[in-house]
């Protein structure tokens, strides 16, 4: 097998371990446009301190995983800047009005067979699938 | 307590982004490219996830959280316009920059200048989010 497709697997699965302690520990669902959300428009305030070492986590070990092993992952990220703010302006409302993204709607929401995990997860992936073969097979933008 | 599981869980979510190369954006498109050098890695990382979250959501039946309170009950409102029209354009954003809310904080770090800015922008996204959720709305349903 693909050794990219193994550590795939083994990420993934790190992933999913992190969701459950996050649900069976603190009974809370791991979503990181929900959690990034609420600290940004105030309505998850009361629970900051919870969202905030949640983020100090997800922040932290990537940081220290980088500088300490030295494995080269760069983030290949376009560095024209309209289409970052454009994907990022997307990103952010897109996910506030689903209510959902990767983790929250993919991972958590079909682990446990919901509906509207699935749904959203189709749409996502269709309109990525979309944009991206629009962008870069038919206009060559990306 | 809280706090400590919060920054366990953080932590792993992290890790998992960075191991299994989702903080790669060309990773990313590359699970969104069937028309060029289609790449299934997401759907191994997508797999490798559900597979503990759905041993997880077994384990809550007749269970408290570790912590105290209540587990989440499914929402009630179900597929309705925000779901879909927000998944769209999230799904725009993600097939445009290969960057989805958890890896563009999982590589702020590392991920440069532009990667900063993704964040910035996705905030900014989030803070028009009632607006453009409350236009969607009138659209959906006229007065």
């Amino acid at each position: 097998m693909n050794p990219d497709w193994i550590m795939g697997l083994i990420g993934g699965g790190l992933i999913g371990l992190g969701g459950a302690v996050y649900l069976l520990g603190n009974g809370r669902i791991m979503g990181a446009s929900g959690i990034i959300g609420g600290l940004v428009d105030g309505s998850g305030w009361s629970t900051a301190a919870e969202r905030l070492a949640f983020l100090l986590g997800l922040v932290g070990v990537p940081t220290i995983m980088y500088f300490a092993t030295g494995m080269a992952k760069e983030t290949h990220l376009t560095t024209n800047m309209g289409v970052i703010i454009a994907a990022g302006l997307l990103v952010g409302v897109g996910t506030r009005i689903a209510n959902g993204c990767t983790s929250g709607h993919g991972v958590c929401g079909i682990s446990r067979f919901s509906l509207r995990g699935m749904v959203a997860t189709v749409f996502y992936i269709l309109a990525g699938g979309i944009m991206l073969t629009l962008m870069r097979h038919v206009l060559g933008v990306i | 307590m809280r706090l400590i599981l919060s920054l366990i869980a953080g932590g792993l979510f992290g890790a998992g982004l960075f191991l299994s190369g989702m903080t790669d954006t060309t990773k990313v498109q590359g699970w969104l490219d069937v028309f060029g050098q289609w790449d299934p890695t997401l759907a191994f990382v997508m797999g490798g996830a559900i597979i503990p979250m759905m041993v997880a959501w077994q384990l809550t039946r007749g269970r408290r959280p570790l912590v105290g309170g209540e587990f989440p009950t499914p929402p009630k409102h179900e597929i309705g316009h925000r779901l879909i029209v927000g998944s769209v354009l999230f799904g725009m954003g993600w097939g445009l920059a290969g960057l989805c809310p958890g890896p563009s904080i999982a590589s702020l770090s590392y991920g440069g200048i532009g990667g900063i800015v993704f964040v910035i922008a996705m905030g900014a996204g989030m803070l028009a989010a009632p607006a453009v959720g409350n236009r969607l709305d009138r659209i959906a349903a006229p007065a």
